[in-house]
């Protein structure tokens, strides 16, 4: 009653796709996580000189995803810089994700009260080391969250590159689709793997923040 | 690196008027596919505190899925999904049905956490002055938390019009993206098309969070 020409190497080519998804999120959330550590910090101790930083990566919230990877995607063939497809993605995901770590780190730097960076200071501590030994480890704290929610929706939004070639999961099950004409079931195996990778990073993301509560 | 292209953005410029139909087209299905997302939002909401299981089960599998999975593959289950059934949906209603989903399960979230802030001793006062429970739901919690929720759901009609740009992926032409598109393949002047619609999404996100606080300054006075 029930037959599919569903194969095991269909999966196989899903699991792959499914791999390239993981690694585009991975170097987005590297470039990311990075870069959004500096302007954020930068961003809370000189919120008036950097206030135009702030600004540009407001532009990077306000304009969609698909629509960047295509002036990304042609400013690449246009300037001749001949960038992988693979290296577009993860350079706009990477800024795309840097202009939310900044915000989610600008946030926990700021929920750092005043009076204990006073106390630092008043302590002994230079003006780095407050900021290494105090203020840091407090901010990641407040801003773990929010970077583990900024990670899951990155996971979610690799789906567009798509749109510029790349074959990552959404693309192989299309393609699958495409050839043995079953969209329901195979769009539910694509659905059922992005499920259980975001499960995965949030469960993770609760085990770390579990661990961190201990020594609170 | 070799710099040999010659931006013609006349060309991109003469599709101006098109593409702010289109930008209509994208408001108009944002602002649908909010209105609806926060009706479902609200009833799964509700649903979430229901004494019967079977409709907790299905408020918490629509919010997980649809917070765990791509909007983009939301849509694509509409559009091909359901086409496999016989259930053949335009590209508008299956993106407008995608971002519904999409944005009632983030919606349902964030209006459970803003329940939070309510004491519940409320819903008992209105009860026990003769209002029915739907009647204090309807009265008492929902405006309140439509007024704690009010910024996250900025934020979240700010997503939906960036949403609404998926539409093309499955066939839409006539959004912001979808007319943006249909002149890339006449002209193939990519940059300057996409480089034009960017500038005018990131004006109807800016003029979306300006209504918003208008409106806020307007409704929150007391």
């Amino acid at each position: 009653m029930f037959s599919t020409d569903f194969s095991a190497s269909d999966l196989q080519f899903m699991l792959a796709g499914a791999w390239v998804t993981l690694r585009l999120t991975l170097w987005a959330m590297l470039i990311g996580t990075l870069s959004g550590a500096l302007f954020g910090l930068l961003r809370a101790t000189l919120p008036r000189a950097t206030l135009p930083l702030g600004w540009l990566l407001d532009v990077f919230r306000s304009v969609p995803l698909l629509i960047q990877f295509v002036l990304f995607n042609s400013f690449n063939s246009i300037a001749g810089i001949n960038w992988t497809p693979f290296a577009i993605g993860c350079l706009v995901l990477g800024i795309y994700c840097a202009s939310y770590c900044t915000e989610v780190i600008r946030g926990g730097v700021l929920a750092v009260p005043l009076n204990v960076i006073r106390a630092a200071r008043s302590l002994g501590l230079s003006y780095l080391q407050t900021l290494r030994y105090i203020v840091l480890p407090m901010a990641a704290r407040v801003s773990f969250p929010g970077w583990v929610n900024v990670s899951l929706g990155v996971l979610k939004d690799t789906s567009l590159v798509l749109w510029i070639g790349i074959i990552e999961l959404l693309r192989a099950s299309q393609s699958i689709v495409t050839r043995i004409q079953e969209p329901i079931l195979v769009l539910c195996i694509a659905g059922a793997m992005y499920y259980v990778m975001s499960w995965g990073m949030a469960a993770l993301g609760c085990r770390v923040e579990q661990g961190w509560q201990e020594h609170d | 690196m070799d710099f040999d292209y010659s931006f013609r953005w006349n060309v991109a410029f003469k599709a101006l008027p098109d593409m702010l139909a289109g930008s209509w087209n994208t408001v108009e299905t944002a602002v649908m596919s909010m209105v609806f997302g926060v009706l479902i939002a609200l009833a799964l909401t509700a649903m979430h505190s229901a004494p019967q299981a079977v409709l907790r089960g299905i408020a918490a599998t629509w919010v997980s899925v649809a917070r765990n999975t791509p909007a983009l593959f939301q849509i694509y289950m509409l559009y091909f999904g359901l086409g496999a059934l016989d259930i053949h949906l335009s590209s508008w209603f299956a993106l407008v049905a995608g971002i519904t989903f999409n944005n009632a399960g983030y919606l349902a979230e964030n209006f459970r956490g803003g329940l939070k802030a309510i004491p519940h001793t409320q819903v008992r006062a209105a009860r026990s002055l003769g209002l029915s429970s739907f009647q204090a739901y309807r009265l008492i919690v929902v405006p309140q938390l439509l007024r704690i929720v009010f910024y996250p759901m900025t934020n979240q009609m700010v997503w939906a019009i960036l949403m609404t740009s998926l539409g093309v992926v499955v066939g839409l032409n006539d959004d912001l993206t979808g007319v943006t598109q249909a002149y890339n393949v006449l002209t193939f002047r990519t940059f300057e098309f996409f480089a034009i619609a960017a500038v005018l999404y990131y004006l109807i996100a800016k003029g979306v969070i300006l209504l918003a606080r208008l409106l806020a300054w307007r409704l929150f006075r007391y």
